[in-house]
This record gives C-alpha cells, structure tokens and sequence, in this order.
C-alpha cells in the first residue's frame, strides 16, 4: 500500500500515464512559431507600422480612399464567388454521377479528379495560355476549319480567368462533395418514390437536401481558395481581373510597404474568416469535417424546404419537356455525357502540353509541325533549370519526411485522445490550409527576413512544411480512423508496452498512410510556388519558381517540357500515393 | 393458387414474374396470386429472390418479362410513385432531415392532400404506433424499435393498397423482434391491409402468416397455410427449412408386397398414400412423431449424443449409423434415457412425410 503511494507522489499522473496529446506537442509548437505567429504578426503590422510605432489606421484608410484598391477588393470577391458557383454547378452532377457508381469504377474515375487537382497550377495555367491564345489551339480550329476567321479574345479577359478557376477548383469541389453523397442511403430515394414522390420531387427533397452539407462546405472551400489565387489571373486574366494576392506580391516586392501589405492580408483573412463564420451560423462548421450537419428549426428551414419544393416542380416540368424533345432514353444519357464532359475539360488541356513538350518548332504552335527532343535537351542542359530541379527535390522530401512525423503524431495524437479540445486542435492543424497561402508567405517573408531565413532551403523547408502538415494530417487521419484500436488494447494485454506497440502493431498496420502522407506532403512541396516566390530568392530557385520566372518573361518551347518533366513526376507520385493509401 | 373460398378477386397477381442480371437470375418467372387482406411471407435462405420478387412488385426494380396485377389492372409499366404501394424498408429509410411527424406527413404532402387532413391522419398513425409524444423528434433521436414504428406508421398511413416488407424487424433484437411481431398482427388486422412479408426467420413467418411462400434458388419452393409447410412438405429443402427434421434417404425396393424406402438404417415402410415415383426419396420426421419404443413399426438404432433440457420437454440427439444425428423430443415426464446409451427411435409410418 505504502509503496504504491509513494510512487504515485514521486511521479506525477501524467508522466505514468502521459497523456497521448503529449504527441501533438511538436506539431502544435512548429505551427505556432511558423505559422500562427507570422501570420497574427502581419495582420498587427497592418494596425502598427514598424518604423513609426503606436496605433494606426492609415493603411486601411488608405484602402478605403483609393478607388483602385477598392475595385481590386470587389473583382476578388466577384470572382472568388462566381467561381464558386461555377464550380458547384459543373461539379455536382459529376459528382452525383460518381456517387452512384459501383466502388472500383468509382475509385478508377476519381484519379481524372485526383490528378487535376494535384497537377500544378503553372502547367495548368501555361496549358490554358496554349489552349486560349489568339494562335492557340481553339482559335487554331476555328480558323482551320473554317468556322471563323478572327480569332476571338479568350485570354486576358474575364473569362479567361474564369476557365482557369473553375479548372482548378472543380477537383477540389467534387472532392469535398462526394464522401457527403456517397455517404446518402439511396434507398431514402427509393423510399420517397414507394411513398408516392416522382423521381425530381425524390431527387430535390430528399436527396439534394441530404447532399447540401457537401455542396455547402465545397462552396466555402472553393470560396476560400479562390480569394488567394494568383497565377491564373496574372496569366489568364487582363489588367481588370487583378486579385488581391497580386496586389500584395506587388507591395512587397516591388514596393517593401509592409504595412500596406499587411492591411491587405489582413482583409483577405478577415474575407475567409467572415465567410467561415456565415458557414457556421447556416450549417454548422463541423460537416467539413464529415460531422452530421444540425438540422435548422423554425422559418430559415420552412423556407428551406419550400425552395426545395420549388426547384422540384420546375425541374419536373423540364424533365418532361427534355423527354418529349429527347424521348427516355435520350434523358437517361444527358448525365453520362455531361459527366464525361466535365472529365474532358479537366484532363486534355494538361495532356496537350505533352505534344508540346515535343515539338521540333520554336514556337508553341499546335498541333506542332514535327517533334524533337530539343526542348528536353535544353532543360536537361541547362544548369538553371537543373540546379532548380535538384533543389525541389531535396526541399519536397525533407519537408515530406517534417510533415509526415508531425502531421502523423498530431493524428496519432487527437485518435487517442477524448479531449473535447479535440475539434479545435484539429482545426488548428488544418488551419493552414484554410489561410489564404499568399497571407502565410507574407508573413513568413517577414519572419525570415529578420531571422536571416530568407533564400535558405531551410527556409524554404519550414515553409512548405507548414503547407503540408495539413495534408498530412488528414491522410493518416482517415486511415486511423478505418484501424481498429482494440488491436492496441490488445498488444497491451500481451505485455507490449506503448512504444513496442507503436513501433510492432500500429505502424506496420497504418503504412500504406504513413507512405501516402509522405508522398501527397512531396507533392505539396515540390510544386508550391506562393512561399517560393518569397523565401527563394536569387539564384537559389526551386522548380516552380524558375517557371514562373520565365512564364512572366516569355512563353517558350522549354516550359513546355518541363510542364511535361512536373506532370510525369507529380501524377506518378500521386498514382503510387493512391495506391499507399488504398491498400491500408 | 387462391385461397380456397375467397371470393373476392385477388388484390395481387403476378404472372409470369422474372428479373435477370446478365447472366444471373435473380428471379425465375413466377406465378403469385393474393387475395385482398391476406398476410402473405415470403420465406427463404438470403439469396433466394425474395427482395428482387418485392422490388419487382412495388416497382423500384425493372422486370425482366411478365406482368404485375393489382386490383385488376395491369401495372407492370407504372413509375413507383403512382403504384400505390406501401414498402417498409429493411433499415427503415426514415428520413433523418425531417422529424417523426414529417417523415408520416411526407406520402400525404405527395398526394397533395389538405393540411388539416395532414394533420389529423398523421396525429391517428402515430396514435396507433404509440409514438404521440415523439412527433418532433428526428430519427436519429428514437431507439431502433420506434424508428421501426414509424416507418410502419409511415407507411399505414396512406392505405396503400398493398403493404410490402422489406425484414422489417431483421436489425431489432429478439426481445424487441417478438414484440413488434405482435405489433405488425396487430395493425394488420385492425387495418385490414394486404400484407406481403419478407423474412428470413422461419418461426417469424410462423407465427404472422396467413400463407407462406417459400423460395429457394430465384423460385418458389412450395405455397401453403404454415400448417401445410409444416407437417407436408413437398421437398426435402421444405422440411429442413422450416422446423427441425429428421431426414433418411434412400432407394425403394418392393418388399412384403408393398414398396418401402431402403437406407443405410434400415428398410422403412411409406406412409399410406404416398407416391412413391422414380429411383427413390427421402422420408421426413419431425422431432415430435419420434419416441423411444422398441416395438414401433419403423424404428432405428442410435445412441443418446446430447440431452437438452428446455423445460417443457427434454431434447434428445442422438447418433444413428456413422454420422448421422437424429433429434427426438420427449414430453416432460418421459423417462430420459443417460447419455451414451443406445436406445430404439420409432415412429408410426403416417407420422412421416415422403418427399423426392
Ligand atoms: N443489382 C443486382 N445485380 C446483380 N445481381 C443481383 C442484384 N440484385 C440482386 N442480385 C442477385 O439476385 C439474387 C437474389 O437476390 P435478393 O432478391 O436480394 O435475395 P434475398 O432478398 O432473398 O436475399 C442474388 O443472387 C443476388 O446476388
Ligand atoms: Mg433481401
């Protein structure tokens, strides 16, 4: 007895029994010496400028008092929310199709989804700049065939933007959309039409309304993510479709004001966060996250449900118009066809750049006129292009290695833990892929540059790990959450301690995970431009970053193989990530 | 196939019923006819085409070939939701964005009926289920035994005119189970609703039937008042699925001028009456014809492997040639013979059954 209470006073509970978050200890430290306290640094520099001292508004007056930046603030929104909308629409019946489907065709289909979303937003953009061009490939048949003979205007302006977007953010909308409708018992639809409810009123009232925790959180998502974006306007889009994030590139890089470009990010999170904010108020923040969405009470959802009745008699109506006109066979196939519609748009404009990459021309025309490898002996000769290459590399896999030990404990840690706390450490480990990417490099640059971090690969390193833990964290997550963790329980029962059983039950089992982690933390590394623009500076470039370098110069042959050198090595590493993460 | 001495014309006829999956055949053409209020189960192994037979009766699956009837018209081509069919799910398929009273409201919304009319039949349905106080719940809010009623509250509450069950009671525990049988007798006969029943649980179908229609492998295997399955059945497969049987296999042989079953336990004679065609069959013997008797007629040897106790009566196992296991049961009171001991089972030869 006396012993057993002496020993209890010389070790304090939680050393006996340390509690499992304990492991999320250094994940939680990196994120807030990395990210949470740049980030919190940059907005105070908006209200508190460094050379002057002490509280001021000016830089937010400023704003307001220029009609520019105002205008620059509305086309972010303006686009950020019609590429949200764009991207539901385009993204629910592919999803609804994909839903429907048995689970290995599914799982094959879902890799058109994967890879574009996967594949860089350079190669993409460079790949919509060929397709779009005055001389590109749509205008190039058009003429060719006779079908015009000027060439129309789909760069530069608005759409232009809005096809790169939409591109882009397609994937990630029926991504989020489709474990929420695979999720849908079909049999309530079948309910529904036994209870007397024809197929639209089934579809709208009860399946829709089941789906709309999905479509919601995937326009939040799209929303958020849109607000950041960059490249594609900078390349697609003309003078009038400039975005925030461009906007505040330009004010650090060209004009150091770090006080401006503070209150800049400081609205484009405060932009995110209100919008999170309206999500949680309507549905409630946890369906991201796969909890079940509160049911409303009261008129919002009255009304809610009489919409939904709305929409269905009308879509009834033009249900039996479309089969009057295309008769019931004609109606069964609009959804396929759309569906392979919608997978066509998101994968040939990438695979066009393929022949590109080959073509013997020194201009990027298309189809090229006879191939050669010239253009891959220049990348492989070129000492730039190499060094740029070996250095993403060696940062992808040294943040790959960071993000999967820190990501992979964070998720060890919240699976083993009941704390309530849970939720909020989880959000905070995702956080950084919820704040605008453009805001974190900010305020990282910032960081660095008193740290001496700046063009350092470990610089770089930290960054792209902060991007990637996320990412991290989710994969092994998901794949904790399929273990069973009596097996730990059982390992202790057999005498294994909690390191023993770590290291001889539950690692072996979640593997595959840990080894797609890794791979999805490279890819986030190795095509991660936002950060690199910043803390790669001079000569010590990373691969995206000699692209866009160049791509802001001139649009030549080379880029066009080294977009074939990246997407070759991203799908690959995506394709086995895949595989990782199917077979645990 | 009606029921002798219904009158009225059946509410349900299928003729001729099939559905085919590539290759499988998920149901073989089938004739079903039921009359108007008849409680009818559908019994069978899973896998046998008892869902696929519903399915194809209320519309959510395209038939193959054949025809559904109902009250007299033709319905094979009617969309679902214009069959008047009531299907209670296996799982129940409540739905979880709408509470109790709604889920019961939502096939009178369809039917465009007033809101006062609403109101009032849903307010009797959840009266008749004993669900009153849960009105504004949400599904996920209600134990698995009242989601089962509302489901069923959901379903009586339109008067289909018929009702199709899906293992209604297949996810409940057994307590619960033997309860919301009694609940579902109950509805049926104060509703007067045509019943048709799926289950996999014989003392289930037991218990509710007015017929049963057993199937196995995609057909019916044999039709009848539970009584009829029970103490005829017509195959071999009929008399190991419902009840325990005692089943001896063997070739006929004419001996003593009359035809008999030969086995590797002996020769036994055939019950008076029956035909006794082709190479041989099987003789059927339910536990309770069997009794320790070393006179009977037919008898066989085997020694006692296990004795269970079930209150009411005392089961005994016992072993007959190498393998073979036979179940005997002994009314409370019999002497129990110890275990090991070789003892004589006979029967009187019109307490079997003959099947092929
Ligand atoms: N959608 C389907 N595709 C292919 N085969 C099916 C399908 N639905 C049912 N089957 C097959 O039809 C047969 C009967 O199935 P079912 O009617 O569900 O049986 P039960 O309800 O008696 O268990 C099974 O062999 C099953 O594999
Ligand atoms: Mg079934």
């Amino acid at each position: 007895m006396s012993a057993v209470a002496t020993r209890s006073r010389a070790m304090p509970s939680w050393l006996r029994r340390p509690s499992p978050l304990w492991l999320a200890v250094p994940g939680f430290v990196f994120l807030a010496v990395f990210f949470a306290y740049p980030v919190a640094q940059l907005l105070s520099l908006s209200i508190s400028p460094p050379e002057g001292g002490g509280f001021s508004l000016a830089a937010f007056q400023r704003i307001a008092n220029t009609d520019v930046y105002l205008r620059v603030l509305g086309i972010t929104f303006k686009i950020a929310g019609n590429t949200a909308l764009w991207s539901l629409l385009i993204g629910y019946p592919l999803a609804y199709w994909l839903a429907r489907m048995p689970e290995i065709f599914r799982g094959r289909m879902m890799l058109f989804v994967m890879v574009p979303f996967w594949t860089s937003y350079l190669v993409k953009t460079f790949a919509w700049m060929i397709v779009l061009g005055r001389s590109g490939v749509i205008n190039n048949l058009m003429t060719g065939s006779g079908l015009g003979t000027q060439p129309l205007d789909l760069l530069h302006n608005e759409f232009g933007v809005m096809v790169g977007m939409v591109h882009a953010m397609v994937p990630l909308a029926v991504m989020t959309m489709l474990p929420v409708m695979i999720g849908i018992d079909r049999r309530l639809v079948q309910a529904a039409q036994t209870l007397g409810a024809s197929p639209s009123r089934a579809f709208w009232q009860v399946y829709f309304k089941l789906s709309l925790p999905g479509v919601t959180a995937a326009g939040l998502l799209v929303f958020i993510s849109s607000l950041g974006f960059f490249i594609v306007p900078a390349f697609l889009g003309g003078r009038r479709e400039t975005m925030l994030a461009q906007l505040i590139i330009t004010q650090v890089q060209e004009l150091l004001n770090w006080p401006f470009a503070g209150a800049l990010a400081a609205m484009m999170l405060a932009s995110a966060l209100i919008a999170c904010w309206i999500y949680d108020r309507l549905f409630g923040i946890s369906t991201i996250s796969g909890g079940s969405a509160q049911e409303g009470k009261g008129r919002i959802r009255d009304i809610g449900l009489g919409v939904l009745q709305l929409l269905a008699t009308a879509s009834s109506h033009l249900a039996d118009l479309s089969r009057r006109v295309i008769g019931k066979r004609g109606n069964r196939l609009v959804l396929p066809v759309f569906a392979w519609l919608v997978i066509g748009f998101l994968v040939l404009p990438t695979l066009l750049v393929i022949p590109l990459g080959f073509t013997s021309s020194q201009f990027l025309e298309f189809p090229p006129p006879g191939y050669s490898l010239q253009w891959f002996e220049t990348y492989f000769s070129s000492p730039l292009w190499i060094s740029a290459t070996i250095r993403s590399f060696a940062v992808a896999a040294a943040t790959a290695f960071l993000a999967t030990c820190i990501g992979g404990f964070a998720a060890l840690a919240l699976a083993h833990s009941r704390t309530r706390w849970g939720g909020l450490i989880f959000a905070f480990f995702l956080a950084p892929m919820i704040v605008p990417r453009i805001v974190i490099a900010v305020g990282m640059f910032y960081l660095f540059a008193r740290l001496g971090l700046v063009a350092t690969d470990l610089g770089l390193v930290i960054g792209h790990t902060v991007l990637a833990i996320p990412f991290a964290m989710v994969t092994v997550s998901a794949i904790l959450k399929t273990y069973d963790m009596r097996l730990d329980q059982a390992a202790a029962t057999l005498g294994a301690n909690r390191v023993r059983t770590l290291a001889y039950v539950t690692i072996p089992l979640v593997k595959g995970g840990l080894v797609a982690a890794f791979l999805f933390a490279f890819i986030t590394s190795f095509d991660e431009l936002t950060i690199a623009i910043f803390v790669s500076g001079g000569i010590k470039t990373t691969l995206p970053k000699q692209m866009w370098d160049d791509m802001i110069l001139q649009l030549n042959p080379t880029l066009a193989a080294v977009s074939v050198v990246v997407f070759v090595i991203v799908t690959s590493l995506l394709l086995l990530a895949e595989r990782f993460r199917r077979a645990s | 196939m009606t029921v002798p001495g219904s009158k009225a014309p059946p509410k349900l006829v299928v003729e001729g019923l099939c559905k085919r999956y590539g290759a499988t055949t998920a149901l073989e053409p089938t004739q079903l006819s039921v009359p108007e209020g008849e409680f009818l189960t559908l019994l069978g192994p899973s896998g046998s085409g008892k869902t696929t037979l519903l399915q194809l009766v209320c519309g959510l699956v395209e038939l193959s070939e054949g025809r559904v009837i109902i009250d007299g018209r033709d319905q094979s081509d009617t969309p679902v939701h214009q069959r008047d069919i009531g299907l209670v799910f296996q799982h129940y398929a409540l739905f979880p964005h709408l509470t109790v009273a709604e889920n019961i409201a939502f096939p009178l919304k369809m039917r465009g009926r007033s809101s006062a009319e609403i109101g009032k039949r849903v307010a009797d349905a959840l009266g008749m289920v004993h669900l009153g106080h849960l009105a504004e719940r949400f599904p996920r809010e209600l134990s698995g035994g009242q989601q089962q009623r509302v489901a069923l509250a959901r379903c009586f509450v339109y008067q289909p005119s018929i009702i199709l069950m899906d293992e209604p009671l297949g996810a409940l525990d057994k307590k619960l189970r033997e309860h919301m049988q009694i609940e579902i007798k109950r509805l049926h006969r104060e509703s007067g609703a045509t019943i048709i029943y799926v289950t996999h649980d014989q003392e289930e179908a037991l218990a509710l039937s007015d017929r049963i229609c057993l199937m196995n492998h995609a057909r019916i295997e044999q039709l009848g008042t539970p009584q009829e399955i029970y103490e005829r059945p017509r195959t071999a497969f009929a008399a190991d699925f419902i009840g325990i049987s005692n089943i001896l296999r063997g070739t006929f042989v004419a001996a003593d001028g009359e035809r008999r079953l030969e086995t590797s336990y002996g020769r036994f004679s055939l019950p008076a009456g029956a035909v006794a065609s082709g190479e041989g069959g099987a003789l059927v013997v339910r536990p309770e014809s069997l009794r320790i008797d070393a006179g009977a007629q037919n008898r066989v040897e085997g020694r006692v492997k296990e004795i269970v106790y079930a209150g009411s009566e005392t089961r005994l196992i016992a072993t007959i040639g190498d393998s073979e296991l036979m179940t005997l049961r002994l009314p409370a009171g019999e002497v129990v013979p110890t275990l090991g001991e070789t003892i004589a089972i006979g029967w009187d030869r019109d307490k079997a059954v003959l099947v092929p």
